[in-house]
């Protein structure tokens, strides 16, 4: 596939000369702090770190930093709108925010609940509140929460079980980010080793990886992973079905993966280093860690930070069908599987907030993976 | 090139057969067969599964009592004939079932396809002739972002919109008037065609932006080549030099891309077609999936495998076709 990266090698203006110093300190440098300085120049990839970053950290202290347990539901409290945080009040300003209490309005005419700001009802908003109750990494009993306020807190609505969106999309990043993470472990692991083994020993090993891997290409995919899910038995456990969707997403991305990796390895498989270590008496296998493998790593990283976006994708639209992720195991897919019907997202439009992190992760992602793919190559003006 | 082809299509034969086993067996892979669920569903329902105790009866009449290969071998015979099976579901043929919803499903998918191509080359020149400045950088940002939403989002969004500024809802294909009228006519084309641009939009959506930078990166490699200096230096205009010369060369990988992105498009047309409510086999797929109606699913996924084989081969062609320096014997 011709790419981005190849903007980089157009010559539009003139190189700029190097002066003797500079091509000195360049000399110096190891190959990936010369990955680093490429990387570091783009700007949209250091803003897709930082997203990233916050996104995960959110995910793995997700007990601190949601207001409430992702499963604290209220069934008096059903589709809440979002709630206002507020500074003015009607005694005037305040330095610490706060929210006001919800009163219940029925429309009389069609009986329809609605929820307003009950004004004679103020609550602080507090850093490092008392709230739900749970065990920090299993370990540590506490109910300390990043915010939260005595009252209703939901900064983005409640679903129709009375439950917190910050909360649960807080939690459901926990499923969300690392499917991709776990499935591009899984098939960068498959996809190396068949790749490697199959354009380092060639023949009939190759020719049947490579009509495999045809045959896996020539499945539709969004169809195979919904077939493929479906077929995960109701009985399994959260974490099971978790494992299953991993691999399931893994299954089909290690071909791109395997493809590449071979390519690289029939092309570095002649080179005079290895025939050096060959003639100097190495086995196969350490020719394959020691030489071939390390070669194509930079390669392997930047196709396996771009096929994390489409697993994280897939995840989600699985999950969106109901065929994915199951509650009470939630995920943004989950999530916005309870937006699924129109007359409910009309009535409630912030159930769609949810989609908001998944578009944010995949276009950090995108941009993460583009600027990588640049900086692979730092050789390159 | 009658060689190539022939060769092509007498390899899609194995690969065919191995699609077709791996999805039979995966449909069943679920522990109990429909008739099972069925059965708990009456039970459910009405308290006793009295009404299906004729199980066994219909269980011998579909052949679920014969063991795996054997139901498979008997399946893959009826394809010669046409003959696909009976879906448990709605108790018909898989024949009956299909045909209608494979062909909105090939209409959709071309017409998403024609549309990605029509919308990505235009903007994929426009963005490398302006590299670099305010214009590009809008468009290469919208890019990126078109890349990352999710189809069905896309679909949930539009039709949210469309609800509330024209306060109908943007369902299916046609109008209910239209819906239950099963002979065409020019109003129902009208109506079609009214209700088409929605889905080809979304499922475009996506390709189209991944397309676009792909046509801004091959035309900014040409771009630096040096017969296009020379053409400049002749002093042709430069729109001469930019579509006459440079886009000629630059269009070349994106044609061979048009195999690649097949199956992406055939994805979104599944799921999108799921949100939007489409005839497609989309839903029906999915419906059939969750009721483990394996002969009607198994049928459905094979066809998708065929329509992307031979799309695959017809993108061949066409590259062979377009670029003459592509020999294939």
């Amino acid at each position: 596939m011709s790419d981005i990266s190849q903007e980089q090698t157009t010559p539009e203006a003139p190189l700029p000369l190097l002066d003797d110093e500079q091509e000195a300190e360049l000399g110096r440098l190891s190959y990936r702090q010369l990955v680093w300085r490429k990387f570091r120049k783009s700007k949209l990839a250091i803003l897709g770190g930082i997203t990233l970053l916050t996104f995960y950290v959110l995910a793995i202290f997700a007990e601190f930093f949601a207001p409430y347990d992702y499963q604290h539901d209220n069934a008096r409290l059903r589709y809440v709108p979002p709630q206002m945080v507020h500074f003015v009040g009607e005694d005037g300003f305040h330095i610490v925010p706060f929210l006001y209490g919800l009163k219940q309005s029925r429309d009389p005419a069609t009986t329809e609940i609605s929820y307003v700001p009950d004004k004679s009802k103020v609550y602080p908003v507090h850093i490092f509140h008392h709230g739900d109750p749970y065990r920090f990494f299993g370990l540590i009993s506490t109910d300390i929460h990043l915010i939260g306020s005595e009252g209703p807190f939901y900064l983005l609505g409640t679903d129709r079980m009375g439950r917190d969106i910050v909360s649960r999309i807080i939690y459901g990043g926990r499923v969300s980010l690392t499917v991709g993470l776990v499935g591009v472990f899984l098939s960068i692991i498959l996809g190396s080793i068949l790749g490697t083994v199959s354009g380092y020993w060639g023949g009939l090993t190759d020719i049947l990886m490579q009509r495999l891997i045809e045959l896996l290409s020539a499945f539709p995919t969004i169809p195979l992973w919904m077939a493929l899910a479906a077929a995960l038995p109701s009985t399994w456990t959260g974490i099971q079905v978790y494992m299953g969707i991993t691999v399931i997403l893994s299954l089909l991305s290690w071909g791109g993966l395997a493809r590449q990796v071979r390519g690289k390895v029939l092309s570095t498989r002649e080179q005079d280093y290895v025939l050096a270590a060959r003639a100097a008496g190495a086995s196969h296998w350490y020719i394959l860690m020691r030489h071939l493998l390390p070669t194509a790593y930079s390669h392997i990283i930047v196709i396996a930070t771009l096929s994390i976006p489409g697993m994280i994708l897939g995840e989600t639209a699985l999950s969106f069908l109901g065929l994915g992720i199951r509650p009470p195991l939630t995920s943004w897919g989950v999530l916005l599987e309870e937006a699924q019907r129109v007359t409910v997202v009309l009535n409630s439009p912030w159930l769609l907030i949810p989609s908001l992190p998944v578009v944010l992760v995949v276009v950090a992602y995108n941009f993460v993976g583009d600027a990588l793919r640049d900086a692979a190559d730092p050789y390159a003006t | 090139m009658t060689n190539y082809i022939l060769r092509r299509l007498l390899f899609a034969i194995p690969t065919l057969i191995a699609i077709s086993i791996l999805s039979f067996v995966i449909i069943q892979l679920p522990p109990g067969d429909y008739l099972d669920q069925k059965i708990a569903q009456l039970e459910q329902q009405y308290g006793d599964a009295s009404s299906m105790a004729q199980a066994d009866q219909l269980r011998k009449h579909y052949g679920l009592d014969k063991p795996l290969p054997e139901r498979y071998i008997k399946w893959v015979k009826g394809f010669v004939h046409g003959d696909f099976g009976e879906s448990f579901r709605y108790e018909k043929p898989v024949n009956e079932l299909i045909w209608e919803r494979l062909a909105y499903t090939l209409m959709l998918s071309i017409g998403s396809l024609f549309f990605t191509y029509m919308l990505a080359i235009p903007i994929g020149i426009y963005s490398a002739s302006h590299k670099y400045d305010w214009k590009d950088n809008t468009l290469t940002f919208l890019a990126f972002f078109g890349m990352s939403l999710p189809g069905f989002l896309i679909a949930l969004l539009i039709i949210v919109a469309v609800y509330k500024i024209m306060g109908v809802p943007l369902f299916g294909l046609f109008s209910p008037y239209y819906m239950n009228k099963g002979e065409w006519s020019v109003g129902k084309l009208f109506d079609l065609l009214n209700h088409l641009w929605v889905p080809l939009l979304v499922i475009s959506i996506n390709g189209t932006a991944a397309l676009v930078r792909v046509m801004r990166g091959n035309l900014l490699d040409v771009l630096g080549e040096p017969f296009v200096r020379t053409a400049r230096a002749k002093g042709l205009k430069e729109n001469v030099v930019l579509i006459k010369h440079a886009t000629r060369i630059a269009i070349n990988p994106l044609i061979s891309m048009l195999g690649m992105s097949l199956p992406d498009i055939l994805s979104g047309t599944t799921i999108v077609s799921i949100v939007l409510n489409l005839p497609t086999v989309g839903p029906l797929l999915l419906q059939a999936l969750q009721d483990e109606d394996m002969y009607l699913a198994g049928t459905i996924i094979v066809f998708m495998s065929i329509l992307l084989i031979v799309g695959n081969l017809l993108a061949d062609i066409a590259l062979a076709w377009v670029d003459p320096r592509i020999r294939y014997e």
